[in-house]
């Protein structure tokens, strides 16, 4: 497999900046997910690295190699859409053979047999072979058309939301076997996606992309623990991370429109460094009620999910929400008492909504 | 305010059963979900209790009064569909404020209304604007305002999240529910999703197959589900199963493990069981690596989920063919990581398993053995 660079790419079409100056690297070996809303650039950065769009400025390279001038058939990229693109009329075995048949190729016929066979091993539909795939179920079909992008060992596989035609239980099945099979084959994917749970789930490395920018590229724990801006804040995580106006008083954190009150000094940041109103992020498993709690406020909502409940607090004009493992006996109206995982406090700039770092002994 | 009850209620699109007869009684101010895939009859439900459908057999009364074939303009209920159904050439106000100006309300009635409705939604700002110019949220937010202004004595809700993007929706279904809370209006609300019916319902109507599955409070269906389908269909992931077979106080299980039977189930089991087969259930968290644990498996993935962690393990000598692949989801905390291929052993917590017969399908004990954890029986 390849590494790949992105070296300053921009893309416009007409007036709109798909692609604005974009750089990363995707290591040999990586399950690197591009996470963004719709619209921001994801599968235009797809089409570019396969040479089916031509960027504007910059340059894509493979293991080093510049490979703008490359013709798309050339660059030896393999693409899984979302809509799985078979051919209805062929059998499991032609559509994976098709790949390996073409005049380019010319693998002998017994090659062919093994190459199929193995890669219909991998993705367990050996006993689906001689079916039409017209007759086959949506997760067959999206496991057909991955066996057709991995049967040519090519250099990058490209995945446009591969998983998300696919009914929730499906998809967390073909996620859970995606991301074994990328791990043991070692190949170098990108794989694009609006949904924070592939992403956090599947990637190596997650690159978030706004709006034609890349905001921030990190682990998934990086994203989760360390997000560099309130969009990649609100962007990962279910439920959404609590945001709240708060400013500085006296060396005090000073939630807006409540009573909630903390000393700095106790989170360890130094009350010169932060500007004197600032957002902070709290996320729902860091509220945690319980009798021996800091602070106080008022269950506006319960929401019992099995596994966890959502509890609502009002504190003051404020609305925290709370994640506690289980079922809760807190009740609609009733008064609690909670405390905040000090050291995982995140603070942003109000207005740029950028983090606001180094204010930490 | 309203009580709703179907009895022996039935509907057949030609020869094919679209809702096998059921029963249901909704009490007065009341939060009920129905809940299941598409094509289980949870929609034809609704608009049969709204009158947009008439049933086959069976009736429906409000309020105690027959309303079986009372059409759907008499019955004081108002519809949330999916799709908003706003008229695009009128604003917001002129929106809201449409069903009581056709039934000729006085203009001081009409603004009372319509004010009280807009504080409640807050949706001040876009009065004056055209549903064209609004987000898929606060257009779901404009229509709400037009079934709340007619104060109907219910509501009916056609899956009202579910044109709505994932990060609008966590937040109208916390909007919802203070709404109902702040009303206590009786709402009957179709979902296919089974959080929102988790989060929203009083109780939840579990469908499937044009048949009820179970009616419970959320703790219940979550916790002690009647049968297999509630059991996988509830929860993500759902409830992990492993078939096996009882002989003794011992499930032999169909990978190479076996599990020995809590002691309160092991009667219950002797007794009811129709077969020596058995299915042993238990959710992702009902579960723990232990280093003595009964079940040996091998570690298929291992992923983030935001505040935990998810490991997904391949019991040994489990099934290996196609979609008949059985994994075993267990939650755990962010610090517990497991590489790929570690062989691995897992223990499941006795007061959480769950036994479940095959032939039937249906769960064993759910309702003798009272094993809900702490907490789980109290609504909020």
């Amino acid at each position: 497999m390849s590494s790949v660079t992105l070296q300053k790419i921009t893309k416009r079409f007409k007036a709109v900046t798909a692609l604005d100056d974009v750089s990363y690297d995707i290591h040999d070996g990586e399950f690197f997910v591009l996470l963004g809303p719709t619209g921001a650039g994801k599968t235009t950065t797809l089409r570019v690295i396969a040479g089916l769009e031509k960027q504007d400025a910059g340059s894509v390279q493979f293991d080093g190699r510049i490979i703008d001038l490359l013709p798309p058939a050339e660059r030896d990229v393999a693409f899984v859409f979302q809509q799985y693109s078979l051919y209805p009329t062929m059998t499991v075995f032609d559509n994976l053979a098709f790949p390996l048949r073409s005049p380019m190729r010319k693998t002998p016929e017994a090659e062919i047999k093994r190459q199929v066979g193995e890669t219909a091993e991998i993705l367990r539909i050996s006993h689906l072979l001689q079916r039409k795939t017209a007759r086959l179920s949506g997760g067959e079909m999206q496991r057909v058309a991955i066996g057709r992008a991995i049967v040519r060992r090519p250099k990058v596989f490209l995945m446009d939301e591969p998983l998300s035609n696919l009914d929730a239980k499906l998809r967390e099945t073909l996620r859970l076997e995606l991301s074994h099979l990328q791990k043991t084959q070692k190949s170098t994917t990108l794989f694009v996606t609006h949904d924070q749970i592939e992403a956090l789930t599947m990637a190596d490395r997650i690159g978030v992309l706004r709006e034609g920018q890349i905001v921030q590229v990190g682990t998934p724990t990086d994203i989760y623990d360390r997000p560099e801006t309130t969009f990649v804040a609100q962007l990962v995580g279910s439920p959404k991370i609590n945001l709240l106006a708060a400013g500085r008083e006296d060396g005090m954190l000073v939630l807006d429109n409540s009573d909630l009150r903390l000393q700095l000094a106790t989170l360890g940041v130094d009350p010169g460094k932060l500007p004197a109103k600032f957002t902070i992020g709290v996320r729902p498993e860091d509220v945690q009620p319980g009798s021996s709690g800091d602070f106080t406020g008022q269950v506006s909502l319960v929401e019992p999910l099995g596994v966890e409940t959502l509890v609502h607090i009002e504190v003051g004009k404020q609305l925290i929400v709370s994640t506690v493992p289980g079922m809760t006996t807190l009740k609609l109206g009733s008064a609690v008492k909670f405390n905040i995982v000090r050291e995982r406090l995140h603070f942003f700039d109000p207005n740029s909504g950028i983090r606001i770092a180094a204010i930490r002994d | 305010m309203a009580t709703i009850e179907l009895r022996q209620v039935e509907k057949l699109f030609g020869r094919a059963p679209a809702v096998k007869p059921m029963d249901l009684t909704i009490s007065d101010g009341e939060f009920v979900v129905l809940l299941g895939p598409s094509g289980c009859g949870k929609t034809t439900t609704l608009r049969m209790i709204s009158g947009l459908e008439a049933v086959t057999s069976g009736r429906i009364f409000l309020n105690g009064k027959d309303v079986t074939w009372l059409p759907a303009s008499q019955r004081d209920i108002a519809f949330v569909f999916q799709f908003f159904a706003l008229y695009p050439h009128m604003t917001v106000r002129e929106n809201i404020a449409f069903p009581l100006e056709s039934q000729g309300e006085s203009r001081a009635k009409v603004n009372q209304r319509v004010d009280e409705v807009v504080a409640m939604l807050g949706i001040g700002s876009m009065l004056h604007l055209r549903p064209g110019s609004l987000s898929g949220g606060d257009r779901q937010r404009c229509a709400l305002g037009r079934s709340l202004v007619r104060r109907p004595a219910a509501f009916l809700m056609d899956e009202p999240l579910g044109a709505l993007d994932a990060e609008f929706r966590e937040a109208m279904r916390a909007e919802i529910k203070r709404l109902h809370l702040a009303q206590h209006a009786t709402t009957v609300y179709v979902t296919h999703d089974q959080i929102e019916a988790m989060a929203m319902g009083d109780r939840i109507v579990v469908m499937s197959a044009a048949e009820v599955q179970q009616i419970g409070a959320p703790a219940e269906v979550y916790h002690n589900p009647t049968n297999l389908f509630v059991a996988n269909f509830i929860g993500s992931p759902g409830m992990n199963l492993m078939k096996g077979r009882l002989a003794g106080d011992v499930v032999h299980l169909d990978c190479r493990s076996d599990y020995s039977v809590p002691p309160v189930y092991r009667e219950l089991l002797r007794q009811k069981l129709s077969s020596e087969e058995i299915v042993v259930g238990f959710r992702p968290e009902a579960a723990h690596v232990a280093e003595n644990g009964a079940i040996s498996a091998h570690v298929f993935g291992c992923d983030l989920h935001g505040s935990y962690n998810m490991l997904h393990l391949r019991p040994d000598g489990g099934p290996s063919n196609g979609e008949e692949e059985l994994f075993v989801h267990v939650r755990a905390g962010r610090g517990v990581v497991h590489d790929i291929d570690a062989a691995i052993r897992f223990d499941l917590d006795p007061g959480m398993v769950r036994f479940f017969d095959p032939r039937t399908e249906a769960a064993i004990g759910a309702a003798q053995v009272s094993t809900m954890p702490a907490g789980a029986e109290v609504r909020s």
